[in-house]
């Protein structure tokens, strides 16, 4: 295991964290902490894959700090990781206020308890 | 072309994207409905005026904001992308005729505005993903779409509860899906340095032998069958389509997984190339064992529905198995039939689903213990059920016999043991979809109408919009000019451009 990836290990790591949380748990809401978890690690591998050790922010300026030519990290996937982070954003809005809707309707967020109320329908 | 028409590529994605929110300002029950449908019929004409551009002068690619590519975004309308935004904005447009009786009884008036915005996006979105050449913009166009079809699915609460817990399930795989094409965006990204997929494409050799890459694809491929409903991750699907309003249901069932499987083509044939999706990878030893096990076991499925919405949605599962065996087959016939069937599924269920539609308006329920007799009560409407269920099941002279012909000429080309038995397990297959039409037909035609059930036909505004999707399934399963022709000189350029 290399050092050198440590960030990709963690995003790897979160990632599975959140799918099992959403596989394994039956409190909706607790699966929509699952993936909003699933979502951020994706954006922790978008933001690790544009740094650069000792990379600065894409600005142009004469000289790095330490005299030599400057070294820039990639600021695209940065920018990308925004607009992901507004749609992960809209994710859990729309998917909490589904929440509110069935908790309105059913009395309930379990999901086990849903399933048997939604058979006797 | 004309200054106007040179801006036809972004007029598509940007018309409805625009219109959303002024629409979600108006309240009542036409107005909404007229802008929507107007703003679709644009798109529809603005998409044939497209295809007809790039059938006489070969793709179109346009620069957003004037960056040219690949470092801005490109949009870029080929045969395929033409031939999908067509019939988008065909059943969009289909669709919306019908929607405004049907909807006002579904959806409180109050929510109409805001209905018909989540319908634009939704639209929006689906053009989008066909029209962009950026493989990041899919992503957006690709959630822009899901985020408003898991609101639109939730709006069929006002008629079943199980509306709501069907959306939320869709959302968490759906976003399940999307994040796995994002995380797989990401790794080709690192490995090419661009989001552009003529760009990547012209990449992808040098590279792809490396590991990150098998790992994009796994993850794109994956992701995608998610999206599309591949068996064994339909999951959401059934209760998705069971419970949405009757229009909602029948936009997404001829559009919504089209458009996944529309970019599973785009990714197979173009970005990976075919020597690497069925030489490096071996795709059609995935693929093929999905298809051909889902459209067996989910025609068994559907024969044991009680709901006929659920019925019809296993059965859209099925026919999801036929297009993805086209793709695996890795053949230009294979890929020809995949294409035929898309367009000619998406038309016959959206007119299936539409005529359900109309007995739901009518007899106000979708079980089959409630529609007895409903072929003398609704007389008009049920034939044209049944019309559609023999395109479902592939009779001769409708579109469902037109691919299954050149989904069986794909397999015997194939040939060896795996093609004759295809085509042994498509007749099969066919006989299963016979036995579930056969079901409806039974209750339908063949039991007492309950009592005090009154003969109404639903209105002539339901009726004409089913009978126009009818009817065009017949004219494309005979006259097969438009959607055969097409599809052959598609399958060529995609198999050729590799």
């Amino acid at each position: 295991m290399s050092f050198g990836f440590f960030n990709y290990w963690i995003f790897i790591i979160l990632l599975m964290i959140g799918l099992y949380t959403v596989m394994s748990r039956s409190n909706l809401v607790k699966k929509m902490i699952g993936l909003s978890l699933f979502q951020i690690s994706v954006f922790l591998f978008y933001i690790s894959m544009g740094k650069i050790d000792g990379g600065t922010a894409p600005i142009v300026v004469e000289t790095g700090a330490d005299g030599m030519a400057p070294v820039y990290s990639n600021p695209l996937p940065h920018v990308l990781i925004l607009t992901a982070i507004v749609v992960g954003i809209a994710t859990t809005a729309l998917g909490l206020s589904l929440v509110v809707r069935i908790r309105e309707t059913f009395g309930t967020i379990d999901e086990d308890e849903i399933l048997e109320m939604e058979d006797k329908d | 072309m004309t200054a106007l028409s040179s801006q036809f590529p972004i007029i598509v994605a940007i018309v409805p994207l625009l219109a959303a929110p002024i629409c979600a300002l108006f309240r009542g029950t036409t107005l909404p409905w007229a802008i929507t449908t107007i703003i679709s019929g644009i798109t529809f004409y603005v998409s044939i005026q497209l295809m007809i551009a790039v059938i006489q002068g070969g793709p179109i690619s346009y620069e957003l904001g004037g960056w040219a590519p690949p470092w801005g975004i490109e949009y870029v309308v080929d045969l395929l992308s033409g031939f999908m935004l067509i019939l988008i904005s065909a059943i969009s447009t289909g669709v919306l005729l019908f929607s405004r009786e049907s909807i006002t009884r579904e959806v409180p008036d109050h929510q109409l505005g805001l209905f018909f915005a989540a319908y634009l996006l939704a639209l929006t979105g689906m053009l989008g993903i066909c029209i962009t050449g950026d493989a990041f913009n899919v992503f957006v166009f690709l959630e822009i779409m899901s985020l408003s079809s898991y609101a639109l699915i939730a709006m069929g609460a006002n008629e079943d509860r199980r509306a709501l817990t069907a959306a939320f399930q869709y959302l968490i795989i759906g976003t399940v899906g999307a994040s796995f094409y994002l995380i797989g965006v990401g790794l080709i990204y690192m490995m090419t340095g661009t989001l552009n997929i003529a760009d990547i494409a012209a990449r992808f050799p040098e590279i792809e032998g490396a590991r990150p890459i098998l790992a994009a694809a796994g993850f794109i491929v994956i992701g995608l069958a998610i999206k599309l409903a591949l068996f064994p991750f339909h999951v959401w699907l059934p209760n998705s389509y069971t419970y949405a309003p009757s229009i909602i249901t029948a936009f997404f069932a001829g559009t919504a997984t089209k458009v996944g499987v529309y970019l599973l083509i785009r990714f197979i044939f173009t970005v990976f190339g075919v020597n690497y999706s069925f030489g490096g990878l071996e795709l059609t030893d995935i693929l093929l064992p999905l298809a051909v096990l889902g459209f067996l076991s989910m025609s068994v499925v559907a024969i044991y529905q009680t709901n006929i919405k659920r019925l019809l949605a296993y059965s859209s599962v099925a026919q999801l198995g036929y297009i993805i065996l086209g793709i695996a087959l890795a053949s230009e016939s294979g890929l020809m039939a995949t294409i035929v069937h898309i367009f000619n599924h998406a038309i016959v269920k959206s007119g299936l689903f539409l005529s359900v539609g109309c007995m739901f308006y009518v007899a106000g329920s979708v079980y089959l213990k409630d529609l007895h007799g409903i072929g003398r009560r609704m007389p008009v409407t049920t034939f044209g059920f049944v019309l559609g269920g023999l395109g479902l099941i592939g009779v001769p002279l409708t579109p469902g016999f037109i691919s299954k012909w050149y989904l069986v000429v794909a397999s015997i080309e194939h040939g060896g043991v795996i093609g004759y038995g295809l085509v042994a397990l498509l007749m099969v297959s066919s006989l299963l979809a016979v036995i579930y039409i056969w079901r409806v037909v039974e209750v339908a035609y063949f039991r007492d109408i309950p009592e005090g059930a009154e003969k109404k036909e639903a209105p002539l505004s339901m009726l004409v919009p089913t009978w126009l999707f009818i009817a065009a399934s017949f004219y494309f399963g005979i006259e097969t000019t438009f959607n055969v022709g097409i599809a052959k000189a598609t399958a060529a350029f995609l198999m050729g451009g590799s």
